[in-house]
């Protein structure tokens, strides 16, 4: 019980005492966690509403695909962008490995097959009648979409919730493709399990303390926002 | 006369097997046609056609002589109302649902008075604020037609519109509806399984079966039709003079 006191202690010190490596690191948290969720919206609420409400030859075998993608294993999404991106890889001379582009770009590929399947099962979730219902009410093929979204949007919120949740805590493919450069590509995951490696119990647990405070604040204002729509 | 909505040879299919294929199908203006028949008869694909939510495989579709396509489908949707068995209200409120059609269809001054208006007339403006997805079933298949009179249809296509709802509502919604159907003078197809619905409602009946028309005639006329012996069985209303 000491440790987890001394730990909450040590990241409530850090915190207030403005430590600058310690805000560095959260910071770029937050940036690559971030874009990669934002990225991951932009492509999969549509690959989820497309399969949703879509029929078409092979549509199984993608849907498939993207169930099968909600529980990618970090370490192997990391593994296959390095290879891309490494200096003699397909894509090395866009120079991209140990960056944080790379890491959002390996996050955005955890996140998406989440956001598209949740997406996806939210709008499944209507009954089929409602998109005719909404087609004769005489919406255009943009108006059908934006309502369907409006519809789900709910759901939509849950699976930016589980999207952030997942990349926020990943450790695999930012290790991997980010290299966990300090000052550069460090972020909180990867930070404590340095310090762990190094026997720095305590300021890993500090930083863990850190890493949840920020995950949890971004998922309740979220559940507020969720709630809040509930209600209204 | 001018029909409002005609199908000539269509075909409609689900894999290799026919769902409906009916020769010729017109609706004159002021008319309510009744669709009955068993279930899997193809009513709610014919609805489907005439609503334009899915163009036939074969076949050719008109709306007041001008022939339905993929080109034209929206502009002809945008005439035309359709309501389901169930209400399919979205999750805003009451008369937010009431005006959407409306809305979808660029009328935005008025929108709001004009649905207002017909929720009065189904008796449901005390609602008006509500969430639409906690109403009860009689209450949302009112602001459903509400939403539906809005519009101003020039045919109102209606699938088992009544079904849903319980014994006692259904029967003073029915009456209110026929008051506001021919007040309106609006042209309607009704689907129906209930022969009283057709009795009240209805100017002509058409019995489909296995996809085709089998008979058509005014209800007085059908009834005599050993068709509607078959269909009806122990539901068979008896008919005044049949």
């Amino acid at each position: 019980m000491d440790f987890l006191v001394q730990g909450f202690i040590q990241a409530l010190r850090l915190l207030l005492a403005g430590d600058k490596e310690v805000y560095s690191i959260a910071f770029l948290t937050l940036k690559v966690s971030g874009l990669a969720t934002l990225v991951s919206l932009l492509l999969g609420v549509p690959m989820g509403l497309y399969l949703a409400v879509s029929r078409f030859r092979g549509r199984e075998f993608l849907v498939g695909g993207v169930n099968a993608g909600m529980g990618l294993p970090p370490t192997v999404v990391g593994l296959w962008v390095a290879l891309f991106f490494w200096r003699r890889g397909p894509l090395g001379f866009l120079g991209l490995m140990y960056t944080p582009t790379a890491m959002v770009i390996a996050q955005t590929i955890i996140a998406t097959p989440l956001v598209a399947g949740l997406t996806m099962s939210a709008v499944q979730q209507l009954s089929p009648k409602l998109r005719l219902q909404i087609l004769a009410l005489g919406a255009s093929p943009l108006q059908f979409w934006w309502l369907i979204i409006k519809e789900v949007r709910l759901g939509i919120l849950a699976a930016v919730m589980a999207g952030f949740g997942r990349v926020i805590a990943e450790v695999g493919a930012s290790m991997a493709v980010g290299g966990n450069v300090r000052w550069y590509s460090r972020v909180l995951t990867t930070s404590i399990v340095l310090e762990v490696n190094k026997g720095n119990f305590s300021l890993a647990l500090a930083l863990s303390f850190v890493l949840l405070l920020i995950t949890y604040s971004i998922t309740y204002l979220l559940t507020v926002l969720q709630q809040r729509r509930r209600q209204a | 006369m001018t029909s409002v909505l005609a199908v000539k040879n269509i075909v409609v299919k689900r894999g290799r097997r026919f769902r409906l294929q009916v020769d010729e199908f017109a609706v004159e203006p002021g008319e309510v046609v009744a669709l009955i028949g068993p279930n899997g008869a193809g009513k709610s694909t014919l609805l489907t056609v005439l609503a334009c939510l899915s163009l036939p495989d074969k076949g050719e579709l008109f709306f007041l002589r001008e022939k339905v396509s993929k080109g034209n489908a929206l502009a002809v949707r945008r005439q035309l109302a359709v309501v389901f068995q169930e209400p399919l209200l979205l999750d805003s409120s009451v008369l937010e649902n009431a005006a959407l059609g409306l809305k979808l269809r660029g009328q935005k001054t008025g929108a709001k008075d004009r649905a207002y208006t017909w929720l009065q007339r189904f008796g449901v403006e005390h609602l008006a604020t509500q969430n639409a997805l906690t109403l009860s079933g009689g209450e949302a298949q009112r602001v459903s037609l509400a939403r539906a009179f809005a519009l101003e249809p020039k045919v109102l296509l209606l699938d088992e519109p009544f079904a849903s709802i319980d014994v006692i509502s259904r029967s003073t919604l029915i009456k209110e509806f026929k008051s506001v159907l021919s007040s309106t003078k609006t042209t309607a197809i009704l689907v129906t399984h209930d022969f009283q619905e057709v009795l009240a409602l209805a100017s002509r009946v058409v019995i489909l079966d296995q996809g085709r028309i089998r008979a058509q005639g005014t209800p007085r006329g059908i009834a005599a039709h050993e068709i509607w012996g078959g269909l009806a069985g122990a539901q068979i209303p008896p008919m005044p003079g049949s």
